[in-house]
């Protein structure tokens, strides 16, 4: 597996190893019970403090994605979290609708990620509870 | 004038209100910062912002004018017992150029009582640096790496670094950086490392707190991972913030049409209505403290 950490995003590099190992899983490059490299290979890898490492782990531990194996390793879970892809594809149908009628609507690529940032940046305001919001 | 203070066993480097002057000139004023075990800092500011004078307070090479300061639970001039656990490598990176790597160890060797010889030369042979070149023929990646081991073959508790990467090609900074990395991964939280730099976006991958000194003063002493998540831009119509208790703003800039502005939440819930609210990168955190402390001292000179 191989990291890639950008200072240019103002994500947090802990966050970025957790997304990135999601995203791996996500799109099967690696699999239920794939070993994950040692902290130190990840720090001689990408030349980044071990702490972060460590931190990114224990976040993907804690969501259920990877398990640690004293003394073998980390593991990649044998099912991972997260919805089905039956799910997922109906999910991606309801959105393709909506952005066929953002295209209708003469919604730029630019435009629709901004509607899209802000839709998720409202959802989590109200995960948070009431006293996020006016 | 120095102080004492109780700092707790998890804190490498302790001070409150420490301040260095030079004659009327204070190079480091009202400086408080605390630095845990284990942690690597970056410690960031403009040039003349203190970085050196509180580098050389903390080793003991200068005395404080005003303030507390302990380092590894002492007080640097009361004591010189806690330099042995200390690496210290400056700027211009000191070796004897006629010397090569090796003689350096040998050296070091003598002078110091837990000096493990056999860990800096398998760290120079891992990095290919010749042992038997005379150090003046080496590239200046390949010298900051041998000042490097050498720091790191007395195996300190508090390592210090003073711009080491800053003159290096970005390839034998990575290389420089990972090299720290690794050490810090193989002292499994036993080493502390703060590090003076320029190269705000090298720092935060190896950094995990920054200090911000700027205008002699410390700006922001904090977790990198929490200064990501608390400071924001803010970007508007061109009219007057909104004044919260939860918002600090660190830097305003305005348009006719346009207000940006960086702030600090010191509530992460704080919500602020009819602002775009967007991440901003640590470099972007950075500049705003730089240009804020900018700003007041040309206030002070009345040039605004």
């Amino acid at each position: 597996m191989i990291f890639h950490i950008s200072s240019r995003t103002g994500v947090p590099p802990y966050l970025q190893i957790v997304h990135q190992v999601k995203q791996d899983i996500r799109l099967g490059l690696v699999k239920g019970g794939d070993k994950l490299p040692a902290v130190r290979e990840v720090v001689t890898m990408i030349a980044i403090n071990p702490n972060t490492v460590v931190k990114a782990y224990r976040e993907l531990e804690n969501q259920g994605f990877i398990e640690k194996r004293a003394g073998i390793g980390t593991f990649v879970t044998k099912q991972p979290a997260g919805p089905s892809p039956d799910v997922q594809s109906a999910l991606l149908d309801k959105l393709e609708v909506w952005m066929e009628e953002a295209k209708n609507a003469d919604l730029d690529e630019e435009a629709v990620e901004a509607l899209f940032h802000t839709a998720q940046r409202n959802k989590r305001g109200d995960q948070r509870g009431t006293d996020g919001k006016k | 004038m120095e102080q004492t203070v109780k700092s707790k066993a998890s804190e490498a480097v302790h001070t409150r209100g420490l301040g260095k002057c030079y004659g009327s000139f204070w190079a480091l004023k009202d400086c408080t910062i605390s630095v845990p075990r284990g942690s690597v800092t970056a410690l960031v500011g403009p040039n003349g912002a203190g970085k050196t004078s509180l580098l050389k307070l903390l080793v003991g090479l200068n005395s404080s004018s005003a303030g507390e300061i302990a380092v590894l639970g002492q007080t640097p001039s009361e004591t010189t017992n806690y330099l042995s656990s200390i690496g210290y490598l400056a700027q211009e990176i000191p070796l004897y150029n006629q010397f090569t790597a090796l003689e350096h160890f040998a050296i070091g060797k003598h002078m110091d009582t837990n000096w493990n010889n056999e860990l800096a030369v398998k760290r120079l042979q891992e990095l290919r640096i010749p042992l038997d070149r005379r150090v003046g023929k080496l590239s200046g990646g390949q010298r900051a790496q041998v000042g490097l081991a050498m720091a790191l073959a007395k195996r300190p508790q508090l390592l210090l670094l003073d711009e080491p990467v800053a003159a290096l090609d970005p390839l034998a900074r990575m290389d420089f950086l990972a090299s720290l990395a690794q050490a810090v991964t193989d002292a499994d939280g036993e080493l502390t490392v703060i590090m003076s730099s320029h190269l705000l976006a090298d720092l935060e991958r190896v950094c995990d707190r920054v200090i911000i000194l700027a205008a002699g003063e410390t700006q922001l002493c904090d977790d990198v991972d929490h200064v990501l998540k608390s400071h924001k831009l803010l970007v508007g119509h061109s009219g007057e913030l909104p004044k919260h208790e939860g918002m600090s703003v660190i830097q305003e800039v305005r348009s006719s049409t346009a207000t940006h502005a960086i702030v600090r939440l010191n509530n992460l819930k704080l919500a602020i209505p009819g602002w775009h609210v967007r991440d901003v990168d640590i470099e972007e955190v950075v500049l705003a403290y730089m240009g804020q402390s900018r700003d007041m001292a040309a206030d002070e000179r009345g040039e605004r």
